[in-house]
């Protein structure tokens, strides 16, 4: 069976069992836990929230980004875990008990204003669009590669089946197709991780690998790797950043962004009660850590394998001949992601870092300049094709990947569709709209979010875990601040949050698209997104932290100044505050 | 809520102080260890690299699901002791 073919089936087995679930579920569920009141197990709520989080951005992306930056990008690691504690401290016990659907509702109660929940639908929109920007950009690579098309043939096919998959809509909602998901993506992610560990290190948890002797060399893993890209002139992997306020204020932006992203509070309003909101976030993060402990590992492995099989015989001899690459290099070529350019004509790939310092040396070795690049976000689908693994692996990784893009395209699609039909259009606009009209606007603004976030994708403001990283730091500037001083705060009131959300929006937003173009249209820029042009040498990525604070003082500074909140909404704040009496969340 | 006002408060009080101390421990193994205090730790070795980058990359993940359970243990304790508690 050809590799193609072995995808295709696992890719189709595991949508299959997904709709499977999907029509099992429905068929139990009147009785099942509709009664119960919402009443999900934390743990089963656990790992719906692991499947809805990890997207595109943490399964595709993300250890590439960990592959190439090596300490400097453990960033992610820590931001899109370390979130889950503010959550699980800060928001979800209190919202849980505010007992309210959408982030915009609890927003337009506790400020008493319908502005205030306007312009939460707007911070909500602009975020998740953004976010979904990144997941096409990663569902993009996954459908290039498998079905063996160019990249931009890859992401109007994901554009496509995320459409679908999105408007079939009572699918997502479910949990146990989430908890398949999730079962599909983490299986996928640990087991070439697993293998690769062992094939390296004899040790087979890839955390503690990594952290083990390599077998051949007789080095720890992490000292030979630092030997190998040195030898070629690229960074040290373990080096120590210099920027460290840059490196904190990104991680900042993140726990924040996580603490702020409307579909990922929604999953714990689901639980039955305050005490299961609060055990919730633990199992969700032990379920999230499962592939976040996996993937620094997979990102040093899978540098060090490309590294030999690049230089098989060692960094000091020659690179191997062109006509001998491996399989993967061929493939992977073909959705143009791997890019290779013979430029001193000896028929070898010379894959450095050509920087000054290593020129001496490359002008030794008769090199002309590196002639070996990829798309880092090719490196965890390439990873079991790079370590040898069989076509079964391969297959895996594919269904998991895909589950990853579309479970959180389709979570994110359905919080920009609610918040403009219900909170938007519902809310504000015409109050008497039909069920009907109001899905119907629902599946329009989702197929516009999709066209938009495909025209953007094509092109995106940089890899999938960038772009993602950049809707976290709207989400930190601007729904954060709101949502938890609205739970510690009783003086903050209606014009303070608007203002807060505003201003930290704005700033937010300025700061991104002065480096990233306006709208995140390319060539539209008004600097260059390098390091030198930044301000305090703060990058878009991490700019979210400040626009956190810029919310925080904004919203204080004004209502300080203005009339503190009636009585009844004091009282509000008091009630979110004790779990006693919180009931069923209602429908809204 | 207000014939308790003041066991509410206190309630409150032992939630702040709870979450406070937490995320002290928070910010000391991601912002701390894996971060600001790298330099510091550089002596001890791990694996190859140094004890921040395995913060960097494990140790703070860990911590962080310790943390969150810790609070759910001790925060439904505080519960039944204020009263407060749904059940």
């Amino acid at each position: 069976m050809s590799q193609f073919a072995i995808n295709l089936l696992f890719v189709g087995a595991s949508f299959l069992l997904y709709i499977g679930i999907a029509i099992w579920a429905k068929a139990g569920s009147t009785k099942d836990f509709y009664v119960a009141g919402g009443g999900i197990h934390p743990i089963t709520n656990g790992v719906a929230i692991g499947a809805d989080w990890m997207s595109a951005a943490s399964f595709i992306s993300m250890a590439g980004l960990i592959a190439a930056g090596g300490y400097s990008n453990s960033t992610f690691l820590m931001g899109w875990t370390g979130g889950y504690v503010l959550l699980a401290m800060l928001l979800a016990p209190y919202l849980r008990k505010f007992g309210k659907f959408t982030v915009p509702e609890f927003i337009g109660d506790r400020y008493y204003s319908d502005n205030a929940r306007l312009v939460a639908v707007i911070c909500l929109i602009v975020a998740s669009v953004t976010y979904v920007i990144g997941q096409m950009a990663g569902a993009g690579v996954a459908f290039s590669r498998f079905l063996e098309v160019d990249s931009t043939m890859g992401l109007i096919i994901a554009a496509i089946v995320i459409f679908f998959y999105s408007v079939m809509g009572g699918m997502k909602g479910i949990t146990y197709t989430q908890v398949a998901q999730y079962c599909v993506l983490i299986v996928a992610y640990t087991i070439p991780a697993v293998f690769i560990s062992l094939n390296l290190t004899g040790n087979p948890i890839p955390g503690l690998g990594m952290f083990s002797t390599h077998t051949d060399s007789g080095l720890p893993i992490l000292t030979k790797l630092n030997q190998v890209i040195t030898d070629l002139g690229f960074n040290e992997y373990t080096a120590d950043v210099d920027n460290k306020l840059n490196m904190i204020l990104f991680t900042m932006a993140l726990m924040f962004g996580t603490a702020g992203l409307p579909h990922v509070i929604i999953r714990f309003f689901t639980v039955r009660k305050v005490t299961d909101a609060r055990w919730s976030g633990g199992w969700a993060l032990v379920f999230i850590a499962l592939l976040y402990l996996t993937a620094p590992a997979v990102a040093s492995m899978a540098r060090l394998n490309i590294m030999t099989t690049i230089y098989p015989d060692g960094t000091d001899a020659a690179p191997i001949m062109y006509e001998d690459r491996p399989n993967w290099i061929k493939e992977w070529e073909v959705t143009g992601l791997i890019q290779y350019e013979d430029k001193n004509n000896d028929g070898r790939i010379q894959y450095y870092n050509a920087t000054e310092s290593f020129a001496p040396e490359a002008e030794a070795r008769g090199w002309e300049g590196n002639e070996f690049t990829y798309n880092r976000d090719i490196l965890v689908l390439a990873n079991p094709e790079i370590a040898n693994l069989p076509g079964w692996v391969i297959g895996l990784i594919a269904a998991g990947g895909l589950a990853a893009a579309l479970s959180t395209a389709a979570g994110l699609l359905l919080a920009i569709s609610s918040a403009i039909s219900h909170d938007l259009i519902k809310g504000r606009f015409n109050p008497n709209i039909s069920d009907k009209g109001e899905l119907l606007a629902a599946r329009i603004s989702m197929a516009v979010a999709i066209v938009v976030a495909t025209y953007l994708g094509a092109n995106p403001p940089g890899f999938a875990a960038q772009v993602v990283a950049l809707a976290f730091g709207i989400a930190a500037a601007s729904l954060f601040p709101a949502l938890m001083m609205g739970i510690f705060s009783k003086r903050v009131n209606n014009v303070g949050a608007i203002s807060g959300m505003l201003a930290g929006l704005a700033f937010t937003l300025c700061y991104i698209f002065v480096y990233k173009g306006w709208l995140f249209i390319p060539g539209t820029n008004n600097l260059a997104d390098t390091p030198e042009n930044w301000v305090l040498g703060i990058s878009p990525l991490s700019i979210g932290a400040i626009g956190a604070i810029v919310n925080f003082a904004v919203a204080f500074v004004v209502a300080r100044s203005t009339a503190e909140p009636p009585k009844e909404i004091q009282e509000l704040v008091e009630s979110v505050r004790y779990p006693r009496g919180a009931g069923a969340a209602q429908d809204h | 809520m207000s014939g308790h006002s003041y066991d509410a408060e206190k309630y409150w009080k032992a939630n702040l102080r709870l979450i406070g101390g937490s995320l002290v421990i928070w910010f000391l193994v991601s912002y701390g260890a894996a971060m600001l205090f790298r330099p510091l730790l550089a002596g001890i070795s791990v694996g190859g690299t140094d004890l921040g980058f395995w913060f960097a990359q494990q140790g703070s993940i860990l911590t962080f699901i310790v943390l969150i359970f810790f609070y759910a243990w001790r925060m439904n304790k505080i519960d039944e002791q204020f009263g407060v508690s749904e059940e």
